[in-house]
């Protein structure tokens, strides 16, 4: 199959492509998931930036 | 070769980085507008920035060039990138990881787990594993790019890799621009575009897909006796079962750098700069189509290129290259390709390098000023500034010293036993901090001690391309390794360490007193 012979490359071959399509369909279907809480997610997110921030400050980074 | 194209190209490069990096800046001052308004911001910019980071020269240039070496076995690795680096990782290690650290207020990831377990020696040991694991992939990360400078510029790989270090160097020290998210996803994209043209003109120089495979396929026959001998069946076959050669493809390089990447400091750091779960989800869909880009390419086209150096030069690629695998892709690339494209490869893997450097230079500074440093003091600021500037310093030169005197075709070995030391020493550390709420502070303790002495112990005294090379079991025990028997001696550290990190955190958890339930509850505080 594809020119390849050996069916653990071959396999995989078309496995990476089926993981990708995986990832695509997973992201495209949970695309809005969750929008509920991005608010409050943000804020938390928000608050431990300020913290990181403050580290690398402190840190010189 | 018309040098101003370059030198053009590198400018406009350069001039866009600085424009973004300004930009990006510009709009961090004001965090907190940036951060509400930035919701709306493509996710395509946030999954880039996150491939930028994830993939580096030594993916695209020593990957690309050991699959040039032991052909499209080495697509196993992408399949594990893609399923437990993207899919897996997101999901599941991803969405907790952010959680937890939010409700921690961890800032680096041995931050996460000594706030975790309440441990100040898990945060510092930690700390330190990353401080003095971290400068060999570093090392290797520049030789990529010094190797394909060299061949391009066609001038000596020490001048090579000098300009190649100043140019990052200059770029990360520049500062402010780590984390800026326009720049990254710049870098990416710029990779993005260079490896699609890359796969496009291998294929239709070769005939199209099948041709191409077949006629890989058809060359099982021309792999050098030596290579053979040690279980290589061709470019498009596994190794035999249980050789030397299949060995190192399934326990260093598949297992090695595919498992490792759940536990790597510096991409774990990434989950908690997340700003929503939403955006975690979005990034798995962009996430899994640049990891299949580059490395899937990258390994590809590395196999690939046998069939073309065959063609035109009638020699396989690791012979075309003198036996230096990290010189496959360089060469192939400059051999094969238009002299536009060149250009555009040589900024892809600028870019690839710039990204990947300035995050690792980040992790090592965070680790031994925050994580180690200060987690000892006690307190934060006073002298911690020069503590990590200088450990910057430190962990920059010996990655430099260390880009002189590595051997030839080192770049995957290199970056496999970093990926593989930090598996053994944090994955099962990490996974019962996020999974397992029995996990016990000696729990963890046990498997992080156990994982990172027994790696250790294995490249020094059973793996024998490193217990060879450091020469202290030969001095200690009069031969090269403990125990000669096959398959002992090719089976990488990680099929020995992590299992027995995992065994040690769960028996000595159980053993030990459960954590308090109010630990926990502060801890898994909205983890579903």
């Amino acid at each position: 199959m594809l020119g390849i012979s050996d069916p653990w490359i071959w396999g995989v071959y078309v496995l990476c492509l089926l993981s990708t399509l995986l990832c695509v369909i997973y992201g495209a279907l949970k695309w809005n998931y969750g929008w509920e809480q991005e608010r409050e997610e943000i804020s938390e997110e928000l608050a431990w930036e300020k913290s990181e921030d403050e580290l690398e400050q402190r840190l010189g980074l | 070769m018309n040098i101003w194209i370059l030198y053009v190209m590198v400018l406009v490069y350069l001039l866009i980085t600085v424009y973004l990096g300004y930009k990006g800046w510009k709009a961090t001052k004001c965090s907190e507008d940036y951060m509400v308004a930035g919701r709306n911001s493509p996710p395509y910019i946030m999954a880039m920035s996150y491939g930028a980071t994830f993939i580096s020269t030594s993916a695209i240039v020593g990957f690309g060039g050991t699959a040039g070496l032991f052909g499209m076995g080495l697509l196993w690795l992408t399949f594990f990138n893609i399923f437990l680096g993207i899919f897996v990782a997101f999901i599941l290690f991803g969405k907790r990881t952010r959680k937890m650290g939010h409700n921690l207020n961890a800032l680096t990831f041995p931050d996460l787990l000594g706030k975790r377990f309440e441990s100040r020696f898990i945060q510092a040991f930690s700390g330190l594993v990353i401080f003095f694991g971290m400068p060999l992939y570093a090392a290797v990360v520049l030789i990529g790019g010094a190797r394909f400078l060299e061949t391009t510029l066609a001038i000596e790989f020490n001048i090579a890799l000098l300009i190649f270090s100043v140019i990052v160097a200059a770029y990360v020290v520049w500062g402010g621009l780590k984390g800026v998210m326009y720049t990254d996803a710049m870098q990416g994209t710029i990779m993005l575009v260079g490896m699609v043209f890359l796969l496009a003109m291998t294929y239709s120089h070769l005939g199209g897909i099948t041709a191409a495979h077949q006629a890989l396929t058809n060359m099982a026959s021309l792999v050098p006796e030596n290579l053979a001998q040690t279980g290589h069946l061709g470019w498009t076959a596994m190794p035999a079962l249980g050789s030397p050669w299949w060995w190192t493809l399934v326990s260093t390089l598949v297992l090695g750098v595919g498992v490792g990447v759940l536990a790597m400091p510096q991409l774990v750091v990434r989950f908690m700069t997340v700003r929503s779960s939403r955006e975690l989800n979005r990034a798995v869909l962009v996430g899994g189509i640049f990891i299949l880009m580059m490395t899937g390419v990258a390994f590809t086209v590395g196999a690939l290129s046998n069939v073309f150096f065959l063609q035109e030069d009638g020699k396989i690629a690791i012979a075309m290259a003198a036996g230096n695998a990290d010189s496959i892709i360089p060469l192939y690339v400059n051999q094969a390709m238009p002299e536009w494209f060149v250009y555009l490869f040589l900024l892809t893997l600028m870019a690839a390098g710039m990204s990947t450097l300035s995050s690792q230079i980040h992790t090592q500074g965070t680790a031994i000023g925050r994580d180690f440093y200060e987690n000892l003091k006690r307190s934060e600021g006073g002298s911690s500034l020069l503590v990590t500037r200088i450990g910057v310093m430190i962990a920059i030169v010996i990655a430099v010293v260390l880009g002189y005197v590595l051997p030839e075709s080192i770049i995957a070995r290199g970056t496999a036993i970093f990926f593989g030391l930090c598996a053994s020493a944090f994955l099962s550390m990490y996974a019962a901090a996020l999974f397992w709420r029995r996990a016990t502070r000696e729990g963890a303790i046990a498997g992080l001690l156990t994982g990172t002495f027994m790696s250790v112990f294995w490249l020094v005294f059973v793996h024998q391309k490193e217990s060879q090379a450091l020469g202290i079991a030969k001095m200690l025990l009069g031969r090269d390794v403990l125990i000669t028997q096959m398959p002992w001696p090719v089976v990488d550290p990680i099929v020995v360490a992590f299992p027995l990190a995992l065994v040690a955190t769960v028996v000595v958890s159980l053993i030990t007193k459960p954590p308090e339930d109010k630990h926990l509850e502060k801890c898994f505080r909205g983890v579903k």
